[in-house]
């Protein structure tokens, strides 16, 4: 079956517009309402952390009470009231799995209902998953297979008890716990995420894979995922996000650390379907993250990937910051932005080291009454002799009332360095649908072609499993686009 | 098959069909000759269904069927074909992906189960020779960066694949030296058959010297107003339309 016809069936099958949009009815333990110093110091205790844990917590905390929450990104929203939410949300007698069979089943079922059976991906697919339900990380599949290799995958809460070394040496050291305003606010209150790291050498024996899930309401998430590849590493990871519809908004605020040594190599893909809000603009996920990759070492590598198709706001820049001589920083994007969506997304690539490289190739799609903004800086420093960066950056209007924008920064400190920037704009042309139409194509599925191929470059960057999840949503997320 | 009675289409506001009556049975294959402007592209839109083409007045019953109710996509899925004067690029998706995904729309909406890639694969191969459509263009995305001559080749090889019932070739002449003509002619000619019916549009009566109709119908400003054999197009390219289309003023 062709992939837009997939699509159609697909969304047939399931009789609405966001198929995520269920409530697990589960039993959940939470932290009292608000954010304080006790709501720092209770998240701490749940996950039975060190001191120097809850001291780096409560630094961050402090902190966040002189931000300021920053404005200039081009999306609009109402004031968050951080104290009208809960930091803190787990299903209820769920941690310290030994294996599957212990998990809730209920929450197994969930992530049927995802499309990620975990049972099922153990045996097929070789996907080693870590599941972060709310708060908590509820199962890790191929621990055995990843331990053998001397990869560790795992919950970072347990990476803070059981790794306390390797946590200290990185944690915080890409983005600060005084970066950003929400990166500030996840530094104290972060409660769960995932952990990576691969050993010298080690080239990581499967693709690695966390879920991400927002079950409960009112609550916010706010996961921390910290990976390192040693010298001559390679890992490919990829988290999908996805979250039940309400008509309120929920805050997600997560940060993601990676540091890639000499000659290693980190492969970062993201599929993010947080539910994006209802045609009129109702509820949604407010989705301000911060992701950031070191290319520490010589000729180390980082590329990020993101479709980018849920979520009311989107307020994202995976970054690179190409120290190591010769490094490499690559971001793919796909941002989808219908109805009442708001997307603000792009990278940054800071050239530090000589020979530093950097491929940027972003593909907005705009549809409905949406706003799209591209925002991307490429910042070469005075050292950084001979850096290349070339930037492609494409826009699809699609029907309606919405907005594409393209803002790019450009900072040269190196005259030699050569910077490259293209841009266009398109709109689904009439002609191209009627072609489909009359070779007997239905207009959805029409719109579903012609989408993907105008992101075909940046899905082809995915791993092979999570491609084709990612043309359906493509499809799923333009339907009835236009009228 | 195809009974089309005192059509008039506005395009616009702007009528440009003007009460055009034409009939073809199943085994036949018409010409439309005409000058610019007077509606034949028109006309092949308004049979496939394009959005903007508005039917005020007249009918057009496709095997019993009232032509006009049915959708672009159900139309094709009932075996109309339109061979366009200027088939679209659709940049990223392969020739072949859409092929695929075209045939198996089609089939769906008839109730028949798809093919799957190497179903559709063999199936395009063996049209694909004759035309002289090479796996390279298949891999490319479609029409993108195609010459004149591929674009309507591929035209007439979705044509093969999809085995219409009625079959409307807009221009299909246009941009075509002698031997990419041919070639084309060739396709479509090994496509004749008495359950299939065919509309030939075109400006020159040089592709009616490859592709020989039963039957010819020169329009002009919206409306048929002269007919008949083979040889008519022989006095049009001797004549010019210029007689006939004074006569319609």
């Amino acid at each position: 079956m062709s992939i837009a016809a997939e699509t159609k069936a697909h969304v047939a099958e399931i009789g609405e517009k966001y198929k995520y949009g269920f409530v697990t009815d589960i039993e959940m333990e939470r932290a009292p309402k608000g954010l304080s110093e006790d709501t720092v110091r209770y998240i701490s205790a749940k996950k039975g952390e060190p001191d120097w844990m809850l001291e780096w917590r409560l630094g961050a905390f402090r902190r966040w009470l002189s931000m300021k929450e920053p404005d200039w990104a081009r999306v609009q929203y109402p004031k968050i009231d951080y104290q009208d939410a809960y930091y803190y949300a787990a299903p209820k007698n769920t941690p310290k799995k030994q294996s599957l069979d212990e998990v809730d089943p209920k929450l197994l079922e969930t992530y049927k209902k995802l499309g990620i059976p975990l049972h099922e991906q153990m045996a097929l697919a070789g996907v080693a998953v870590d599941a972060v339900f709310d708060s908590v990380s509820v199962a890790t599949t191929f621990k055995e297979k990843l331990n053998e290799a001397g990869v560790i995958f795992c919950p970072i809460s347990e990476a803070i008890r059981d790794y306390p070394d390797l946590v200290k040496k990185y944690l915080g050291t890409v983005v600060p716990v005084t970066d950003n305003y929400f990166a500030t606010l996840n530094s104290a209150v972060f409660s769960d995420g995932t952990f990576v790291f691969v050993p010298k050498g080690v080239r990581c024996p499967m693709e690695l894979s966390t879920y991400f899930r927002i079950n409960a309401s009112e609550t916010g998430q706010f996961e921390r995922t910290l990976i390192i590849a040693d010298e001559g590493a390679y890992v490919s990871y990829l988290e999908g996000c996805t979250a039940p519809k309400r008509d309120e908004n929920q805050l997600h605020a997560a940060v993601v650390e990676l540091v890639a040594l000499d000659d290693a190599e980190i492969k970062y893909s993201t599929v993010q379907n947080w539910y994006p809000g209802d045609e009129n603009g109702l509820g949604g996920i407010f989705n301000f993250v911060t992701k950031r990759g070191d290319c520490r070492g010589r000729k180390s590598k980082i590329s990020w990937t993101q479709v980018e198709t849920g979520s009311a706001i989107t307020w994202k820049y995976p970054s690179c910051i190409l120290r190591g001589e010769g490094s490499v920083g690559e971001f793919y994007s796909i941002a989808i932005a219908n109805n009442f969506q708001q997307a603000d997304t792009g990278t940054k690539m800071i050239h530090l080291g000589a020979n530093t490289r950097s491929r940027i190739i972003s593909k907005g799609i705009s549809a409905g009454r949406a706003q799209n903004t591209y925002r991307g800086l490429v910042s070469v420093y005075g050292k950084a002799n001979n850096a290349r960066n070339h930037t492609q950056c494409d826009s699809l209007l699609i029907d309606g009332d919405c907005g594409a924008h393209t803002v790019p920064y450009i900072e040269s400190r190196n005259p030699p360095a050569r910077i490259e920037h293209e841009a266009t704009t398109s709109q689904i042309a009439e002609d191209q649908l009627f072609y489909c139409l009359a070779r007997g194509i239905p207009q959805d599925e029409a719109v579903s072609l012609i989408v993907n191929g105008f992101c075909r470059e940046v899905l082809q960057q995915l791993p092979m499993e999570f491609a084709v999840e990612a043309q359906k949503l493509v499809g799923i997320s333009l339907e009835g686009s236009v009228g | 098959m195809l009974d089309i009675r005192n059509l008039h289409v506005a395009v616009d506001g702007k009528e440009i069909l003007r009460g055009l009556t034409l009939r073809i049975e199943a085994g036949q294959v018409h010409a439309i000759m005409g000058p610019n402007g007077s509606g034949k592209s028109t006309l092949s839109y308004i049979l496939a269904g394009r959005a903007g083409y508005e039917i005020t007045e007249g009918s057009i019953t496709y095997d019993g069927e009232d032509l006009a109710a049915l959708a672009p996509e159900a139309r094709a899925a009932k075996g109309v074909f339109l061979a366009m004067q200027y088939p679209v690029e659709i940049p990223g998706v392969t020739t072949m992906t859409f092929l695929k995904t075209a045939l198996n729309s089609q089939r769906r909406q008839r109730g028949e189960p798809d093919l799957d890639a190497v179903g559709v694969l063999k199936l395009v191969r063996a049209k694909a020779k004759m035309l002289n459509v090479t796996e390279e263009m298949l891999k490319r995305a479609l029409n993108v960066g195609f010459s004149g001559g591929e674009k309507k080749r591929l035209e007439i090889l979705q044509m093969a694949l999809f085995e219409p019932r009625l079959a409307i070739l807009d221009e299909t002449d246009s941009g075509l030296d002698i031997d990419a003509l041919r070639l084309v002619a060739e396709g479509v000619n090994t496509l004749r058959g008495p359950s299939r019916a065919m509309l030939v549009i075109t400006h020159y009566q040089r592709l009616l010297d490859y592709i020989v109709p039963d039957r010819i119908h020169v329009l002009a400003r919206g409306r048929i107003v002269a007919e008949g054999g083979k040889e008519l197009a022989l006095e049009l390219e001797a004549r010019g339309y210029d007689h006939l289309v004074k006569d319609v003023a």
